[in-house]
């Protein structure tokens, strides 16, 4: 694996022919709360990119901007050569048939069943014989390990069988770019396994480009090839999970360290503890 | 909230409708692609309200036709009943009633359900999978409350003059030909039919128009849909009747 270029305190990230996703000096607010200042990464073809960070720091956001779904303040972002905030819709809908995407919350067609969900793609944009939809459909099903389930409804299903669904839906149209929001977010063990092993071989036998969104480091650690972590509206910390694990900043310590308290403070913004339980003289 | 941000907040919420409707409008061609959709949700949408719509003409007939019975009977002209019922029916309470009873059984579904799919992120999901949400979830409705709704209206008169053939005839004794040969010399298909056609396609692209904009643009929580439910109905009955002033006013 080439981490080389993304070395730590390396500002200039690699050239952009090797980048799937390129962005440039990313700028967002958010209902009032500026979340990103001034973010550049790039996302290298062929490997998995994991994006991570506490909670509410807009990773999310950032797949959003990514796929065009959400406009941002300032910055550019090239997907595969394309700049996203120029785009046309329709252009936009041309960029997306190349794209999975994975959302956080599975996100079926409550109307469908299993199988019309992970056949929706295909049946809106290609002609196909029934025969060969419900062929590509069924293998795909089989890969999440749920061909059994293909005639349930969503609302039958637990949340890590919607999750899978979801997955063989997003993977359906062989997509050149994957995006995994928080893939691994109430999974048992077993189908945490599973999805993660599924992500891994997805990316190395079809040659595909993975964004990973996820906070867990044990498993981010077993399948991501390189790391974003953002902290406070920029890039703390990127480079090879190994490499980050052991190093030595306050970020890397409490994120991947597990320490309660550090750079991310564990509290909310609040007034003063003792205004607030009505001790005014301690206050002053 | 100030009285004056408050009539901002509507203008605001008029003219944000009147651009949905040109996107909706905009999406038509590229709906027809999904024409099984559309057709599903005419006919949901129809059958959704059908007995409620028969249920209500019946009853509005029977008693439309007690009360001009009565108010007749004063001036010796009760032959006249099937005439003057069949005249309130097509011309005026067909359409608004229905249009009322549509807007509160069709309107709100069709409002939860688009909310509901925002809510989700079923609407992000057909984006991201290049489906226009505009063409293949809120035009289907959009085109169905216009479809539906004239042939609703249609049913609801034709209810209506049964409920008041029975009360007219059968209860209060009028003779039968009198009823329907009084109506049928005195009602024009034209005038008098076909212009509460036409006001009912009207009411039912409103209904439409308000109930998928509110499920469209709902805050995306339980509490946010259930509040766009309640302002599909407010709205367009409010909207529905000021409609019928102007359109009753042009159209006389
Ligand atoms: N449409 C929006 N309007 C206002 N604030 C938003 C919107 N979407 C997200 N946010 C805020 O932006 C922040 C980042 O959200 P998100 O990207 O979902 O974070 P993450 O995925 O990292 O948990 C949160 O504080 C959230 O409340
Ligand atoms: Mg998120």
């Amino acid at each position: 694996m080439n981490t080389s270029n993304h070395s730590p305190g390396s500002d200039s990230p690699e050239p952009a022919s090797a980048a799937y996703v390129q962005i440039r000096g990313l700028r967002t607010v958010l209902g009032g709360k500026l979340l990103f200042d001034g973010v550049d990464l790039d996302i290298p073809r062929g490997k998995i990119t994991a994006i991570m960070g506490p909670s509410g720091t807009g990773k999310t956001t950032l797949v959003r901007h990514i796929t065009g779904q959400l406009a941002a303040d300032a910055g550019q972002i090239l997907v595969d050569g394309r700049n996203v905030p120029e785009l046309s819709r329709r252009q936009l809908f041309e960029l997306r048939e190349g794209i999975g995407y994975l959302f956080q919350n599975s996100a079926l067609l409550t109307d469908f069943s299993v199988f019309e969900n992970v056949a929706f793609p295909l049946r809106q944009h290609l002609r196909l014989p029934e025969e060969i939809v419900r062929n590509i459909v069924l293998t795909r099903l089989q890969a999440v390990g749920l061909r059994g389930a293909a005639q349930l409804m969503p609302a039958e299903l637990s949340g890590g069988m919607m999750r899978r669904v979801a997955l063989a839906r997003a993977m359906i149209r062989d997509p050149g770019l994957m995006i995994y929001d928080e893939p691994f977010v109430g999974l048992d063990p077993i189908a945490l396994n599973q999805v993660l092993k599924l992500i891994r071989t997805l990316n190395d036998t079809l040659g595909i480009t993975s964004i990973l969104v996820a906070h867990e480091f044990a498993a981010v650690r077993r399948a991501a090839d390189l790391v974003y972590l953002i902290a406070g509206g920029k890039i703390a910390a990127h480079g090879h999970p190994q490499e980050l694990a052991e190093r030595d900043s306050p970020w890397t310590r409490q994120f991947f360290g597990g320490e309660a308290d550090g750079p991310v403070p564990f509290e909310y913004p609040a007034r003063d503890y003792a205004l607030d339980l009505g001790f005014p003289a301690a206050a002053a | 909230m100030s009285r004056r941000s408050l009539t901002g907040d509507a203008l605001a919420q008029v003219g944000a409708a009147g651009l949905f409707l040109f996107s909706i409008l905009a999406a038509i061609p590229k709906s027809l692609r999904h024409f099984r959709e559309t057709l599903r949700q005419i006919w949901f949408v129809g059958a959704m309200s059908l007995v409620i719509i028969m249920t209500c003409g019946l009853f509005v007939g029977m008693v439309l036709s007690l009360q001009l019975y009565y108010t007749l009977a004063k001036f010796g002209g009760t032959a006249a009943l099937g005439t003057v019922v069949a005249l309130s029916l097509f011309r005026e309470l067909g359409p608004v009633v229905t249009a009322l009873l549509f807007a509160g059984r069709a309107g709100t579904s069709m409002t939860a359900e688009i909310g509901l799919m925002r809510a989700t992120d079923q609407l992000s999901a057909m984006e991201m999978m290049a489906v226009d949400p505009l063409a293949y979830v809120v035009a289907p409705r959009f085109i169905a409350g216009v479809i539906a709704m004239p042939l609703l209206a249609c049913v609801f008169n034709a209810l209506g003059i049964l409920g008041a053939h029975a009360v007219g005839v059968s209860w209060l004794g009028l003779d039968n030909g009198t009823f329907w040969g009084n109506m049928s010399a005195n009602v024009e298909v034209w005038s008098d039919l076909v212009n509460g056609v036409w006001k009912s396609t009207v009411f039912g692209a409103v209904i439409a128009l308000i109930a998928t904009f509110q499920g469209y643009t709902t805050p995306p929580t339980s509490e946010g849909v259930a509040y766009a439910t309640t302002r599909t109905v407010v709205s367009s009955s409010i909207v529905v009747l000021a409609i019928d002033f102007v359109m009753t006013a042009f159209l006389m």
